[in-house]
């Protein structure tokens, strides 16, 4: 860890500015080829639309300018590269579903995006200090659980697709988990920077481990059943997964301690294999992912085979936008939106999709690493850790390395909360790297604060 | 014909245009790595007696004449790795968040200590009337001490380390 600080710090923003030019750029590029690949002419909305896409990003970028001028310069560009191929992939399924622009998801989910920057820049104005977050550490927690359970109230929790994940309020369905992702980051950062003294103490060591001690095992033991509780009954293993791992990350980047990601791993593969056990549900996706092509497997689905097909149609180039068939695949649009990318683009556009993933985490990483306050370090290590196991969870499910989940796959995959929560979360990437890579604090500037000595309280 | 062959440059292109931007974000990135050699450059104001902002330019050919520290190092407590550079001005140890070193210590006061350079060029720790003491080495400070390269420093949980 290291906190570096040069004389004059390049705030970024101009790097900002070109990468995120060059970032619609290549979505209006891949808009075009869709276009003269489907109906052999450019679409006549290319100039509305990314016009209003520009627009939306360049806005985004003067309310950094604005509020976080040394807020990260890379994270802006990824993510609106990210979200405009999204929009894209999703039009494609569009098109070949029958439906134009005006009737498609893929406006709405334009939107979305649209909703989803304003909230974010929203964040950026009135969240001038993260650690003003702190202060409702524990609010967090109780909103983040019953986010969580909102899914299983009678009136508006909604099943879908064999999951208890959505809220439904009259026209709107909602997916509280993607919120809930947010929250609880907050409430683990608050929690263990207040608690990672005790939970890091010595401990009886076993074999090269520092076990903790029994009752400092409490708070895993909770957040280990309350993923379990999600598991069993709202059957969704990815925000388990998600939820369980976050916190388990989180510890370890609080403590230091080896020991937590084993007795993590440990308690998760137990409670999984428990839930194999007595759960139907788990079986079938037990049996989609370890025998995806026999008879059995395909009679229960066979979207997770048409995924693979895909993939292996689009080989190493892909097909090209609107050459290859990924509307066979159930949700093409959403979960297996990975899946189509693969088979357009081929594993060498996959791949840098995936780098872009890579990339984003990353710089989430390094704001953590350049903060300088712990609450600031832990909560940028958690928020970046969700992407990168939301990633590792929809690639993974979809690749079958591990059991298919209905994850969506961040900024791309079409759906409404996932967008806001995840802009949202980069909001709160951006705010948090602005503090760290702001310049520290100047002695002459804070000259009527910095007259003042410290006071100094005598016990009678 | 045409259209097939403009298809097959654009979707190739496509990928192209991806794996570039990719590159212009690594080629950002490499700042991180390979940019950050901001020590000496933060040493060298320390002749002049107080310029406020030293020309960013000058200074990199130019080594610093002393041999004083250039950076504090957190070897122990919470913030432990966490190294940021001395300013000649001074830094500020703290739990103040206007501090730039600011610790996550309940034992540590708001404006704990300062670290700054004197006229002369030699670099002082002050404790600011802390209420739990700074302690260099195994002594309690009670007035600015002069410090080295290789002084240790305790703040409450926390030891600090000045390194050149």
């Amino acid at each position: 860890m290291s906190v570096v600080s040069s004389l004059a710090p390049r705030s970024g923003r101009t790097t900002e500015l070109v990468l995120t030019l060059a970032a619609v750029a290549i979505v209006g590029l891949a808009y075009v080829n869709l276009g003269l690949a489907t109906s052999g002419t450019i679409p006549p909305g290319l100039a509305a639309l990314g016009v209003g896409y520009l627009g939306v990003s360049l806005a985004f970028h003067v309310v950094l300018r604005w509020r976080a001028r040394y807020a990260d310069p890379l994270l802006l560009p990824i993510v609106t590269l990210l979200n405009g191929l999204g929009l894209v992939m999703i039009h494609r399924v569009d098109i070949a579903r029958g439906r134009d622009l005006s009737d498609g998801v893929a406006l709405r989910q334009l939107m979305w995006s649209a909703l989803a920057v304003a909230i974010a820049a929203g964040v950026l104005v009135v969240l001038r200090d993260h650690r003003i977050l702190r202060r409702y550490t524990y609010l967090a927690g109780a909103v983040g659980f019953v986010l969580l359970l909102l899914p299983l109230m009678p009136l508006i929790g909604n099943s879908e697709y064999g999951s208890r994940i959505w809220i439904r309020l009259g026209p709107f369905s909602f997916q509280p988990g993607e919120v809930a992702k947010l929250v609880l980051a907050v409430f683990f950062a608050g929690y263990l920077v207040q608690t990672r003294d005790a939970l890091s103490v010595a401990g009886r060591k076993v074999l090269g481990l520092t076990l903790p001690r029994a009752r400092d095992l409490g708070p895993i033991l909770l957040a280990w059943l309350a993923s379990l509780g999600v598991l069993v009954f709202e059957k969704d293993l990815g925000s388990s997964l998600l939820f369980f791992g976050l916190f388990v990350a989180m510890l370890y980047v609080a403590t230091e301690r080896v020991s937590w990601i084993a007795i993590g791993l440990a308690l998760f593969g137990a409670g999984a294999y428990l839930a194999y056990l007595t759960f139907g549900h788990v079986q079938t996706r037990v049996l989609l992912w370890l025998h995806t092509f026999s008879p059995e497997a395909l009679q229960s689905s066979d979207q997770l085979a048409k995924g693979l097909m895909g993939m292996a149609a689009g080989g190493m180039i892909g097909t090209g936008l609107g050459r290859g068939r990924p509307d066979l695949t159930y949700l093409a649009e959403s979960d297996f939106i990975v899946p189509s990318f693969g088979e357009e683009l081929g594993m060498i556009g996959l791949f840098a999709i995936l780098v872009l993933y890579a990339l984003l985490v990353e710089r989430g990483l390094r704001t953590s690493l350049g903060t300088r306050d712990g609450f600031g370090k832990l909560l940028a290590a958690g928020l970046s850790f969700s992407l990168a196991l939301q990633c590792f969870v929809v690639v993974g499910g979809v690749t079958r390395v591990i059991p298919l989940t209905g994850l969506t796959a961040p900024f791309l995959s079409s759906g409404g909360s996932s967008l806001l929560a995840n802009w949202t979360l980069v909001a709160i990437l951006l705010r948090i790297s602005d503090h760290a890579r702001r310049p520290l604090p100047d002695e002459q500037e804070g000259s009527a604060v910095g007259e003042a000595r410290t006071e100094v309280v005598r016990m009678p | 014909m045409l259209s097939e062959l403009t298809l097959t440059v654009l979707r190739l292109g496509l990928l192209v245009a991806l794996w570039a931007f990719v590159f212009a974000v690594v080629g950002v990135l490499r700042g991180d790595l390979y940019g950050t050699r901001v020590n000496k450059r933060v040493a060298a104001p320390a002749r002049g007696p107080a310029p406020a902002r030293p020309a960013p330019a000058r200074g990199r050919g130019a080594k610093p004449a002393r041999k004083g520290p250039t950076r504090l190092v957190v070897t122990a407590g919470p913030l432990s790795g966490t190294t940021l550079p001395l300013r000649a001005a001074g830094t500020l140890i703290g739990r103040s968040p206007e501090c730039a070193l600011v610790l996550d210590d309940d034992y540590a006061s708001g404006r704990h200590a300062r670290i700054y350079q004197d006229e002369r060029g030699q670099w002082l720790v002050e404790d600011l009337r802390s209420t739990n003491g700074t302690y260099l080495g195994a002594t309690r400070l009670t007035e600015p001490r002069e410090v080295t390269a290789g002084s240790v420093l305790r703040i409450g949980q926390t030891t600090l380390e000045l390194q050149r």
